[in-house]
């Protein structure tokens, strides 16, 4: 920007004010300081918008923005994702039979087998996310209805939750652990992958449950109460389990005490809540082959076996499994890249059209003459 | 202990001396109260206040809804923090305001007086004085309540006073008692009276009183006359006794200093409206969103209890509704932070800082600094329209000296002329070593004129001799050569004090002669008559008889009125004498012309003869006396012209003029009479010659009054059609007589219309009528018409006539009638008024004005106490304007723009996010963004800009006045912007919303990890949102000073450091539950698809704005632009010589007209007498007012000695009569002027003069000594004079001006005999 720095210096020597200021040795003079501050002279920095400063800095918008935006179309074009609904509305899905019996309590769990089909190789780590639609976990009653130092391990605050959890404090006068409307609406599909082999042979892929929460929630946020005692089913022996849940939450995963009870992974991608009513949640990952020549889901069929526990039916929702790679950038957005190319251009149309009007229009008061 | 409110007084009684009997009526004390708390009231009382005050009690009923659980959005603390700051922040101003309140308060009822108790004078404090108390007041004290005058000290009951404090004037008024209670005398006859007083009740009128006294059987009326009002100072006069009738706040002082308004700036009150706006659209988004709600329970939420169930009250989606609405009032508060009226404070508080430091506004010889003492108010200082101006000591020094004359066709003191234009600075002339009774205060510059009487030019002597003869000034001489002039008009003291110095000094007079000191020699003239001044007859004269015998007549007078009466021979001399008159008029000088006239004593016993006759009549006997002044006024020679100089204040002209041409319009609003207002209009350039002409309203009567309005509206309608007769079309819709100024609607324009119910849109195309006729014409009214014009059905006609004029000037005017002026344009106007004056009748205006300026630094500071602003200089108001009030209106409304803008995004952001979150009031934002994005991240640059922005230089300013149009016009911050600003806050609301929506809600994190969760979307949002309000900041500011960039990288370091501060995991480890946003800065701040995002949306939202100001400014650019445009260029060329060409000069050649143009054209204006009042030559002639000059004795001598010498001297009288017209030797030729002067005292030297005839001094008249009277047929009066007493300080002080023998005398041996030539 074109700035002028007024220097306060040019204008000292005419003071109205003080002719003949009182003398020296006179009655103390009430006569304010002379400083730049007071007598507003600071030195400053004024910028002015000038078409010597506009014009550029919208060509420059625009010819930063564009390329930034085909290098992100470009990357998210190239990833791969995959996304299946599996919820179940229409009467000739697999799993529309589950969707229809649903019961928070039914023992007999109810499973499904959804087959789907990859087109592309998916290269190097694959996400597996579960998707659900028109869930409101940023609901305000929903959001602030969990215990966060009852989660943290805090010994007191379990058996004494928040009253913020409640309906869900507590149950049969127990106190709930983990307690809250969040908690108790933990996402508790099981889903599994199985690569169709063109012989017919079903082969399980595996997927990797860890690492999928953040690091901080994992090792900082959510911590078991009664520190490292593994034996978690005393810790919460006091305890109930949530009303939803089938399971008790000292046996989220019994096979792996680093990933039971409050740190479950599941458990705490669940408790971070989404922002928006529909989203998706880090499920599984399956690790790119060591091989490195085979890609990690070679094209071919697929089948989803849902054990189908979640009922989203009762409020219209949906419920998703989705495959995705990722680069640097994270999964695939072609937003990003469509609006970084929209706005460079917009930026850049502008310069040009401020360009013409400046030189069709402008006020050239470059002659400094001023009408008063 | 609640006293009855006593009903509305019919009448007062009163009596004398009887306290239980008065008590009866429950009269108001003395104690005046303008405190507003006392200890225990303070806190409600406060409170109450504060919470009248829309947005605290907005505030509160937030707080009140916060505290409900169901319905909270947001934790209690971030409402009642800033609240409770905020309270006790103007709890603390307010206290400390009422304390000093409390304190003069305390000062002025503490005040001493002496009351009459039992007989016996007491010491009583001022707030002790009863209604019927006698009060006994001494000289130079203050009057403590409105008095009626029972008795005084001097003769006749007569006491002097100065009414400075309550009308402005400052020449000396006198007051008369009852001649039956001023025969009472001393204190144990006084203890006695017990007459009882019937009078009006009280009011504000301060010219006016009517009671009547009932005394000893007696009914004695009573008038102002009698009255010794509050606010009064006692003059000249030993002491004197006063009952009290009105006391407190009955005294008409008070009741004339209208209440204590709380001022509110324009801003404010379109930010209260604001506020109720944006509360009214709260409620409509509040309602828009509990409608969604209630949609969404029925339709999703009630299927979705199974996850989330209804809290246990709400049992229905309407209830839940019902209070999401209240939810969501809470969440969107945040656009009108509570931090916005604090921010407006503190603003406040900086710019008035920067009036008080300002060293520009300091005046170094009262040693004062312009102190802002309401700091509130600053921003309206950019945006006055008309000023009220008060003119003495306001616009004038009130000193007015002698500085030009025509003498016999030669004019003196043009010293440029004479000297060559080089030699600027010349020496004033010493007169003190030629003469020795000459005032060392007198300045006169050019040496011709003294050469001319040294020389001894006849008509020069003739010229003087008028001058020291002609007046009706009493002289006061302490001690010998110490002459002090009691002139009742400065004007006359000017021009006495000026033929003293050049050798004609008048020393003493009594009510039949006159003595005068002529180079040198003391010469007793005769008064035969004075023909008084008024104001038909615009002149006076003064008939005296020299000792030689002849007969004179001397007059001095406006030469309009004198010219007519000259004797025809005067023709060639009476051209000469009118270009000089012209030019001295042109320069802004009060004339006078001077004419004598040779009576031969047929003549003079003929005309007495008649003089006698109509002095004596009873019907019609002014008329009379009229007539036969003006038969003896005929024929007479001109001898020359004066020209006195009102001395304007430093830099008012030039002030004049900058403020008009930044479109203010001046009214001046004086108590002072008609000529001298006019005259004050002319030498400060308000009125000028080019004028098409000037309207004098003075009607009487309501018919008169309104018939002259209506004549002056159809002149200048008239004027306007010849002058451009396209434009008749639009003059023909004016018939009706309706102007509209500025005000209506703030747009440019005015609105011509026949009655106010169909107000057109502004804009309206007619402005250049006005514009035209405002120009051109200029109003004076006085007082009477005042008062009528002011009634309600008039009010507009003159409001509008006057709001068409140019110049406006009210003469005449009661302290009251100032404010009801500025209320009436207040009023109707919309305009911003400033008031400024300096003396207590000034008081009311100032405070009824938006803005009060007292002149500070003089003696009163009771208008200095009243107003918002002080200072010494009038000049400084320009300064005050043109620069602090114009920065502070660019600073303010910049401010408000982008406050109101950076809310309206911040907090919209929750209304687009209700959408997607089931309407439930969740909070897009970490709840401690919230609490801290108006206190911590965006306050302080705001705060810096609205400080310190600066659009352009000040010195810019003062050359252009045009650019302090803006705020008049009001185009800055108003409903228009407001809207602009808004749209642009919630166009940035969306971009900051539905980006970060479109971009997270599918990306992921490069581990994989989602995006799309709650506190990643918040931390986001809430950068992004810092960052786009720090970018439109950093925009907004135009003056980047340290302080700004600190402000602005500090608040966005600051953002980040709190961010990850309240993200870490060490407060999460010590409070879980409060900061659960743990890691979300650090997981979502490290991936660069977030940071692109952010970059995305700041370029989304600055893009358009950008664009925008470009165009504006490039196609469109405004004044200042300009001006800051033209800046860049001359510094970037460095050509400092550029600069100084486009000065003030140049901006007054362009706007053609006020500065320009200098009027050397006809309209002459006399000056004489102007605050001249009528009748004191009757008083002088019958005597009552001699012992005036004997004051000096009075305050040396005790009451009895004095009394004694009164005696004495009516002894003498007797037998001195005969000698008293002794023939001086030098007489009155001109071949005495080399013969040095010495004594030929006057006939009674011997007897009084001896003792005090220093040997040294014995060349040197003594003409203290007794003249005595002799009245032309009437008794005899007492004597004027010198005295024995005096006689040790004589010596002393050779003739300087300062009453008082402390005065320090210049070495008086080498005066004499330098004097002596």
């Amino acid at each position: 920007m074109m700035a002028s720095s007024y220097n306060a210096k040019d204008e000292d020597g005419h003071h109205p004010g003080s002719v003949g200021s009182g003398g020296p040795g006179a009655v103390k003079s009430k006569k304010p300081d002379n400083t730049a501050f007071k007598q507003q002279r600071l030195p400053a920095w004024q910028p002015i918008l000038t078409a010597g400063t506009v014009l550029p800095a919208f060509f420059m918008i625009g010819l930063i923005f564009i390329p930034i935006g085909i290098g992100l179309l470009v990357t998210s074009n190239n990833i791969k994702e995959f996304e299946i609904d599996y919820t179940g509305v229409d009467m000739f899905s697999p799993c529309f039979n589950c969707s229809q019996s649903y019961s928070w309590n039914s023992t007999s769990a109810c499973t499904c087998s959804v087959p789907f089909t990859l087109d592309q190789p998916f290269e190097s780590n694959v996400f597996m996310y579960y998707g659900l639609s028109n869930f409101y976990q940023n609901h305000r009653r929903y959001v602030k209805s969990r215990d966060d130092s009852q989660l943290n391990g805090d010994k007191s605050s379990l058996l004494n939750p928040s009253k913020e959890c409640e309906p869900y404090r507590t149950s049969e006068k127990k106190p709930i652990a983990p307690c809250g409307a969040i908690a108790n609406s933990l996402f508790n599909d099981t889903l599994e992958l199985f690569y169709i082999h063109p012989n017919g042979s079903k082969i399980g892929i595996h997927l990797v449950k860890t690492g999928i929460a953040w690091w901080t929630d994992k090792h900082v946020k959510f911590r078991n109460p009664g520190g490292n005692n593994n034996n978690l089913s005393i810790v919460f022996q006091e305890t109930s389990k949530p009303v939803n849940w089938r399971k008790p939450v000292y046996e989220l995963d019994s096979a792996d005490p680093e990933n039971n009870g409050f740190i479950n992974e599941d458990f705490i991608v669940w408790m971070r809540t989404a922002a928006l009513p529909t989203f998706r949640k880090l499920y599984r990952i399956i690790q790119k082959k060591k091989d490195n020549m085979t890609p990690t889901l070679p094209p071919g069929n697929y089948s989803l076996e849902v054990t189908y526990n979640y009922p989203v039916r009762s409020f219209d929702g949906r419920k998703r499994m989705i495959l995705s790679t990722i680069s640097w950038m994270g999964g695939k957005n072609p937003f990003l890249g469509i609006a970084y190319i929209t706005v460079g251009s917009v930026c850049f149309f502008l310069g040009v059209v401020l360009l013409i009007i400046h030189h069709k229009y402008g006020n050239r008061n470059n002659n400094a003459d001023i009408p008063n | 202990m609640f006293r009855k409110r006593p009903p509305p007084e019919e009448e007062r009684r009163v009596r004398a001396n009887d306290r239980e009997y008065n008590e009866k009526f429950q009269y108001a004390s003395n104690c005046i109260m303008t405190s507003k708390y006392n200890i225990i009231t303070f806190l409600p009382v406060n409170l109450f206040e504060q919470f009248q005050e829309v947005a605290n009690t907005y505030f509160l009923f937030l707080l009140i809804l916060q505290l409900i659980p169901q319905i909270s959005s947001l934790s209690w603390f971030t409402t009642i923090v800033p609240l409770v700051l905020v309270l006790s922040i103007t709890a603390v101003k307010d206290a400390t305001d009422d304390y000093f309140r409390h304190k003069s308060d305390n000062q002025v009822n503490n005040r001493q007086s002496q009351v009459l108790i039992g007989g016996i004078l007491q010491k009583e404090k001022w707030m002790n004085v009863r209604v019927g108390d006698i009060i006994k007041l001494e000289n130079n004290q203050f009057v403590a309540a409105d008095l009626l005058l029972l008795s005084s000290s001097e003769p006749h009951g007569l006491c002097y006073i100065e009414t400075a404090e309550l009308d402005g004037e400052t020449n000396m008024k006198v007051r008369q008692s009852l001649s039956v209670t001023s025969e009472l005398g001393d204190p144990n006859n006084l203890a006695q009276f017990d007459g009882e007083v019937v009078c009006e009740p009280p009011n504000n009128k301060l010219d006016r009183f009517c009671g009547t006294l009932y005394w000893k059987d007696c009914k004695y009326p009573l008038s102002n006359q009698n009255m010794l009002l509050r606010g009064c100072v006692l003059r000249n006069t030993e002491s004197c006794y006063g009952l009290v009738i009105f006391a407190g706040p009955d005294t008409k002082l008070m009741q004339n200093s209208g209440r204590t308004k709380f001022k509110r700036t324009s801003i404010d009150r379109l930010m209260n409206t604001l506020v109720l706006w944006i509360f009214g659209f709260l409620v409509c988004m509040g309602v828009i969103l509990a409608l969604g709600n209630a949609v969404w329970e029925k339709e999703v939420g009630a299927l979705f209890q199974s996850f989330l169930p209804w809290d246990p009250p709400v049992d229905n989606f309407l209830f839940s509704a019902f209070l999401s609405f209240w939810s969501y009032v809470i969440i969107l508060n945040t656009v009108v932070p509570i931090s916005l009226y604090v921010s407006v404070e503190v603003i406040r508080l900086g710019h008035s800082y920067f009036i008080n430091w300002d060293r520009r506004m300091f005046c170094s010889r009262s040693n004062t600094a312009a102190e802002a003492r309401t700091t509130t108010l600053n921003e309206e200082l950019g945006q006055v329209e008309y000023i009220f101006s008060d003119k003495t000591g306001t616009l004038t020094q009130n000193i007015m000296t002698f500085n030009k004359c025509s003498i016999n066709g030669h004019a003196y003191g043009e010293v440029m002329n004479i000297l060559g234009a080089q030699q600027k600075r010349v020496q004033p002339l010493d007169f003190s070593a030629w003469n020795p009774l000459a005032d060392r205060d007198f300045c006169f510059y050019d040496q011709s004129l003294l050469e001319a009487v040294m020389v001894g030019e006849p008509a020069v002597h003739e010229f003087f001799r008028v001058l020291s003869l002609c007046h009706t000034v009493m002289s006061e001489e302490k001690s010998e050569g110490e002459l002090v002039y009691k002139a009742q008009s400065p004007d006359e003291g000017a021009l006495v004090t000026a033929a003293r110095n050049f050798g004609f000094v008048f020393r003493s007079r009594t009510p039949g002669t006159v003595t005068t000191q002529e180079l040198g020699k003391a010469v007793t003239y005769t008064l035969l008559a004075i023909l008084d001044f008024n104001n038909i007859r615009k002149r006076m004269s003064v008939i005296v008889k020299n000792p030689e015998g002849r007969i004179r007549l001397y007059c001095k007078g406006a030469d309009t009125v004198l010219f007519e009466r000259l004797h025809s021979c005067n023709h060639d001399l009476m051209n000469i004498t009118s270009d000089h008159l012209n030019e001295y008029a042109g320069d802004g000088l009060r004339t006078l012309a001077v004419a004598y006239r040779d009576l031969s004593e047929e003549q003079w016993e003929e005309w007495s003869e008649r003089f006698r006759g109509a002095d004596k009549a009873t019907d019609c006997r002014d008329d009379r006396l009229a007539a036969a002044y003006e038969e003896i006024e005929q024929d007479m020679m001109l001898l020359g012209a004066t020209a006195i100089e009102d001395k304007l204040q430093e830099g008012v002209p030039e002030t004049i003029a900058i403020l008009s041409l930044a479109n203010i319009k001046i009214w001046v609003l004086t108590g002072d009479k008609q000529e001298t207002a006019v005259n004050i209009g002319y030498s400060c350039k308000m009125l000028t010659d080019d004028m098409t002409e000037i309207f004098i309203v003075n009607g009487h009567t309501v018919q008169s009054v309104r018939e002259e309005l209506r004549k002056a509206r159809e002149r200048m309608l008239e004027s306007t059609r010849t002058r451009d007769g396209g434009k008749e079309a639009e003059a023909q819709g004016w018939g009706g007589a309706c102007a509209f100024g500025n005000g209506c609607g703030g747009g440019a324009a005015a609105n011509w219309m026949p009655d106010e119910s169909k107000c057109p849109p502004p804009q309206a195309p007619p402005s250049s009528i006005l514009e035209s006729i405002s120009g051109e014409f200029a109003l004076i009214i006085s007082g009477h018409s005042l008062a009528h014009a002011l009634e309600a059905d008039m009010e507009r006609e003159f409001l509008e006539t006057a709001c068409a004029c140019r110049a406006v000037i009210c003469c005449r005017v009661t302290p009251l009638q100032k404010a009801l002026v500025v209320e009436l344009v207040k009023r109707h106007k919309k305009a911003v008024t400033l008031a400024i004056g300096d003396g207590a009748n000034d008081v009311s205006m100032i405070k009824t004005a938006h803005i009060g300026v007292g002149i500070s630094g003089q003696e009163g500071i009771q208008a200095v106490l009243a107003s918002d602003y002080s200072f010494s200089q009038f000049r400084f108001l320009q300064r005050l304007l043109l620069v602090h009030g114009r920065w502070s209106y660019l600073r303010m409304c910049r401010f408000l723009c982008y406050f109101f803008y950076k809310n309206f995004a911040f907090t919209m952001v929750h209304f687009w996010f209700g959408f997607f979150c089931g309407f439930s009031a969740q909070t897009v934002y970490d709840q401690y963004f919230i609490t801290l994005y108006n206190i911590v991240y965006t306050s302080l640059p705001v705060l810096a800009m609205g400080i310190f922005d600066q659009d352009v230089p000040e010195q810019r300013s003062l050359e252009y006045p045009k650019l302090y149009e803006p705020g008049q016009l009001n185009l800055l911050f108003n409903k228009r912007e407001f809207f602009i600003c808004i749209a642009q806050g919630i166009y940035t609301s969306v971009v900051l919303f539905f980006i970060p929506y479109g971009v997270l809600s599918h990306a992921t994190q490069s581990n994989g990890v989602p995006l799309a969760d709650y506190q990643t979307f918040a931390v986001t949002t809430a950068t992004a949102l810092v960052i786009v309000v720090s970018v439109q900041i950093a925009l907004d500011t135009g003056y980047w000073t340290a302080i700004n960039h600190f402000f602005i990288w500090g608040s966005l370091g600051t953002y980040f450091t709190i961010l990850f501060a309240m993200h870490s995991s060490i407060l999460f480890n010590i409070f879980p539950k409060q900061f659960h946003f743990l890691g979300s800065a650090h997981n979502t701040l490290g991936q660069p698809v977030v940071w692109l995002t952010i970059a995305l949306a700041t370029v989304i939202c600055i893009a358009p704005v950008l664009a925008f100001r470009f165009l504006k400014l490039d196609l469109k650019p405004q004044l200042s632009d300009t001006v800051r445009y033209t800046q860049l260029v001359l510094q970037k060329k460095r050509k400092p010589a550029g600069r100084a060409g486009r000065g003030v000069g140049g901006t007054g050649v362009a706007s053609g007209s006020t500065l320009g143009r200098l009027g050397r054209g006809g309209s002459r204006r006399s000056g004489y007498a102007f605050a001249h009042q009528e009748g004191f030559g009757e008083l002088i002639t019958s005597g009552k007012n001699m012992r005036l000059s004997s004051l000096a004795l009075a305050t040396f001598a005790s009451r009895h000695s004095s009394s004694w010498i009164d005696t004495l001297r009516r002894k003498k009288h007797a037998n001195s009569t005969s000698a008293q017209n002794t023939p001086p030797t030098g007489e009155d030729s001109t071949a005495s002027s080399q013969a040095p002067p010495f004594s030929t005292s006057s006939s009674a030297a011997d007897e009084a003069g001896q003792p005090c005839n220093e040997p040294v001094l014995a060349h040197s008249p003594d003409d203290i000594a007794l003249s005595v009277i002799r009245c032309p047929e009437r008794e005899v009066g007492e004597c004027s004079t010198g005295n024995v007493q005096e006689a040790p300080f004589v010596w002393k002080g050779t003739g300087t001006r300062i009453s008082g023998a402390s005065s320090p005398g210049p070495p008086p041996i080498a005066e004499e005999t330098s004097s002596g030539e």
